[in-house]
Parts: C-alpha cells; sequence; structure tokens
C-alpha cells in the first residue's frame, strides 16, 4: 500500500517577490497511475489577497478545504473584517494539531499580502501543524523534491510580479515534467496588495 | 610455391553442405543456455531478489528498477505496425523522456545508424518492464541471431527467434526477471509476423498486442479503431493515436512517439517525436480530447 500522500498525487509552490507573492498549483487529481482529471485545482482563496494551497489526499483536500471556508467565514462574521495571511496561518496550525493523532493527509501552503502592513507572507507546515516560516519559497506535494531543486535555480530576491509569474511558472512545469504523479496542466495566482492576477499554464498533458 | 597454393585452395562449391562432422558441430556448440550469473550466497535466492526488486508486491523495496511503459504492435494488409512511448520511471520520479523502447534484433543494422529512407532488413523487438533485462536479452538475441545467419546462410525466422527468447526467460522464471517483449518481422517462410514473449515464459503468435502500464488505454483506441485492411498511412496515424491515449491517461507513459514500419524489405523509422504538439494538434484541430482544459 502506497503512503496516502502519493496516491492522488499534486503540486504546490508558493513563492516571494517585491511587495507581492505568487502560489502556483498543478491541475491533475490521479488514481495511482490513472489520471482521472485535468481540472483539480490545489489553491483556495480565504480573502482579498490570501491563498491557501493544498496537496495530497484528495478527498482531504477538499474536506480541509470546506472546514477552513467555513472557519473563516465565522472569522469574518465574528470580527467583520477579512482574515489576515499571518492569522490563516495560525489557524491552520491549529486546526491540523486538533487531529494529532489521525490526521488530514494534506500539506499546506499559505500565500497572500498583508492589507495592512502591505507586507508578503508565505509559509507551508506538515500534516499536523507545525508551520514552516520561508522568506523565498515554500513547495508541496509529490513534486516538491524536484520543486526545491527549480526553485533553488531560479528563485532571486525582489522579483517584480512579472518576473515572478514567469519565475514560478517556470519552477512549476519544469518541476512536475518530472513527475509522473503531478503536472496536466497549471494555476498561477500572482497577488499584490489590492490586485490578483489569475493564470492558467498550458502544461504538457503527459 | 603451388604446394603452398594448393593447401589454401579448394574448389569453389566444396563447401556447399556440412559434412557429419560440421553438422554434429552446429547442434552441439550452443552456448548453454544457463549463462553464468552470480547470484546472492544464500539459501533461497529467488526470493530474496524478489524481495528486493520487485516494486509491485512490495512498494518500499530497496532496488528501484526503470518500470512502466507503453508500447503496441500490429499485423495489418501493409506489413506490422511497432510503435511505443519513451518514458523510464523509477517509483514517481521520472528518470528519462528519450528512451528508445524499439531495439532492431539484427547483425545487418548493426553499426548503421546513419538516417536512410531505404528499408532496414531484421527484426524488431520491443521494450517493457525493467530496462536493463530488455537491452541485455534483446542484445542476446541480437548475438543468437546474427550466429545463426552466419551458420545456416539464411535469417533466422521470427518464430525461431521469439523461441530462442522464450526458452531464455522460461529458464529464468522465478528469479526476478522483468519484461514484456514484441517482437516483428518479416521472412520469406512466414510474412509479417508478430510474437508475445514475457518474463514468464509466455510466448504467443498474434495480430496485435499492447503491453506495459498503459496496455489497456492503447487496446481502447486500437480495438476501437483496427481492421486489418488498414491503409498504410491509417495504419501509422492509428499507431500514434493509440500511444497518445495512452500517454495522456497513464501517468508512468509519456515522451515521444516512437513510430516502425515492418515490411517485406525491412524496417522504416517513421520518427521519434514529442508527444506534446501531438496532442495539442489532437486537440484543438480534430476536437478530441475535450476533457483537457485550454481556457480559464
Amino acid at each position: 500500500m502506497s503512503s496516502p500522500f502519493d496516491i492522488n498525487g499534486g503540486a504546490c509552490v508558493a513563492m516571494v517577490g517585491k511587495d507581492c507573492v505568487a502560489i502556483a498549483c498543478d491541475l491533475r487529481l490521479g488514481m495511482q497511475a490513472l489520471t482521472v482529471s485535468n481540472n483539480f485545482p490545489k489553491l483556495f482563496n480565504f480573502g482579498p489577497s490570501t491563498f491557501l494551497g493544498l496537496t495530497g489526499l484528495a478527498t482531504d483536500v477538499s474536506t480541509v478545504s470546506d472546514l477552513f471556508r467555513y472557519k473563516v467565514n465565522m472569522y469574518r462574521l465574528r470580527e467583520e473584517r477579512n482574515i489576515a495571511p499571518q492569522t490563516l496561518a495560525n489557524l491552520v496550525s491549529s486546526s491540523l494539531y486538533e487531529k494529532r493523532f489521525g490526521p488530514f493527509f494534506v500539506s499546506p501552503v499559505v500565500a497572500g499580502v498583508n492589507y495592512t502592513t502591505g507586507k508578503p507572507f508565505i509559509c507551508g507546515f506538515d500534516s499536523i501543524g507545525c508551520i514552516d516560516f520561508a522568506k523565498d519559497f515554500i513547495v508541496s506535494g509529490t513534486a516538491s523534491e524536484q520543486l526545491f531543486g527549480t526553485c533553488e535555480g531560479l528563485w532571486e530576491p525582489d522579483m517584480s510580479p512579472d518576473d515572478l509569474f514567469e519565475t514560478i511558472s517556470q519552477a512549476l512545469l519544469s518541476a512536475v515534467d518530472r513527475d509522473a504523479l503531478s503536472g496536466w496542466g497549471a494555476q498561477v495566482y500572482i497577488i499584490e496588495k489590492d490586485k490578483v492576477t489569475k493564470r492558467l499554464l498550458k502544461g504538457r498533458q503527459d | 610455391m603451388d604446394k603452398l597454393i594448393a593447401q589454401y585452395t579448394r574448389s569453389s562449391h566444396q563447401n556447399e553442405f556440412y559434412s557429419e562432422q560440421e553438422q554434429h558441430d552446429l547442434t552441439e556448440s550452443h552456448p548453454p543456455l544457463s549463462l553464468k550469473f552470480s547470484l546472492p550466497p544464500i539459501d533461497d535466492s529467488r526470493a530474496f531478489l524478489r524481495a528486493m526488486t520487485d516494486d509491485h508486491s512490495n512498494p518500499s523495496c530497496p532496488i528501484k528498477l526503470a518500470h512502466g511503459t507503453t508500447t503496441l504492435a500490429f499485423r495489418f494488409q501493409g506489413g506490422i505496425i511497432v510503435a511505443t512511448d519513451s518514458r523510464a520511471t523509477a517509483g514517481n520520479w521520472i528518470a528519462s523522456q528519450t528512451v528508445k523502447k524499439v531495439i532492431p534484433v539484427s547483425r545487418l543494422s548493426r553499426g548503421e545508424d546513419k538516417p536512410t529512407d531505404a528499408p532496414t532488413p531484421g527484426l524488431l523487438g520491443t521494450m517493457a518492464g525493467g530496462a536493463a533485462d530488455c537491452q541485455y536479452w534483446l542484445r542476446y538475441l541480437s548475438q543468437q541471431c546474427t550466429l545463426h545467419e552466419i551458420r545456416h546462410k539464411r535469417r533466422i525466422t521470427v518464430a525461431a527467434a521469439s523461441k530462442i527468447l522464450a526458452n531464455l526467460t522460461y529458464g529464468y522464471k522465478g528469479y526476478g526477471l522483468s519484461m514484456g517483449t514484441m517482437l516483428a518481422g518479416m521472412t520469406p517462410q512466414e510474412g509479417p509476423a508478430l510474437y508475445y514473449i514475457d518474463s514468464d515464459g509466455t510466448r504467443l503468435p498474434g495480430n496485435l498486442f499492447c503491453v506495459g502500464s498503459g496496455q489497456t488505454f492503447a487496446y481502447g483506441v486500437l480495438d476501437a479503431n483496427y481492421r486489418y485492411d488498414l491503409s498504410e498511412e491509417e495504419a501509422l496515424e492509428l499507431g500514434r493515436r493509440s500511444i497518445l491515449a495512452a500517454m495522456h491517461r497513464d501517468a508512468y507513459s509519456g515522451g515521444f512517439i516512437n513510430l516502425y514500419h515492418v515490411k517485406e524489405e525491412g524496417w522504416v523509422h517513421h520518427g521519434f517525436n514529442d508527444m506534446n504538439p501531438i496532442f495539442w494538434k489532437t486537440k484543438l484541430e480534430k476536437g478530441e480530447f475535450s476533457n483537457v482544459t485550454s481556457e480559464l
């Protein structure tokens, strides 16, 4: 029996630029070798400039994204304001640790621009909520080893939104082309303080 | 001087037939089938090898071998079409996208890689399963076929060549060999001939085979559109389209489409082409693969 993290496949990456962040994912959903869907985005929006990426077991990706939609909606009603990426990160961490002895099989990534400070923020988690803060990039999914390689090679500090889009796209596409379980197209969000751009990447379909 | 010349001269037809001694040598001088491979120095080396290398029964086996493939071959009115993908994987890692999974099994084609449109005489073998096993044993088969050619002064039949390989794999049954091979060729005795041989020792003649992790996807397209009286053009396109379908749906197949056509005079190579432009052309121009999103 293979690891629950590797059954459905998928990859996600987030990167920091100058006053902007980018988050990207592939679109594959498979059952081991069989590709079932080419349109399974793994990025979820939780506010004007706050995103959550989820890779791992597809059923848990759906469940966890729905759970956080509920929790973030409740937060917004109670506080009468949008959730900041830092706050979402703490919410994700504590919610995942609640399932310490029966975890969700997901590796989340948070990316966003803080609407009060205007500072970019990214972080990643393991499946039970340990936060990995990073100044450069965060990777997750079955192509994470390949993503570490491409990101280490391509990332540089203070990139403009356009450069950041180019870099994250090349990093993701090159990485998933070396992973059998992810790929089949990709989605990229470029997040600036008051603008979000969504793009679809035409990836290899094998 | 005359004496010396006479010693090395014989009439031109003197060796037309084999003497009794020569016939005896020919039948008895085959190398023993059990070539000497070193085995792990333990009681049950078969079980040990299986535990270490068989990632099907044990996904966390310590020695991962290159796997994953789609290959197909089918007979039709104009000969035989052979087509393969080009991906090699070790677990989920894509080790290569440019593997040549069609191996010429013929002395005449050896070392003759210069591009030429003329058909090359000889057999073709396909590679699925363990990359090293296929490469090694098809090279061994190539050697045996060449020896056959020298001994018997004519090319080996596909039936005989496939039997050499099948006897070999049967001899190593249980030792963890992993190969699914198709042998295709055309000889004056047999016409177009196609055989499937695998590491269990199976040897089957047939009209149409798909082998590898993507075989089911290839069969789906191939069975739906296959006829014996396909034209050459249609047959090549069907081979290409079947491999494309398998590359798309099977995670362990992909890369380049390798196409061959076996004719009476020998085989012709019809390109080693990246699947990506072919896929988008098929999708956008013919409206197939509508499951794939191409806009937001």
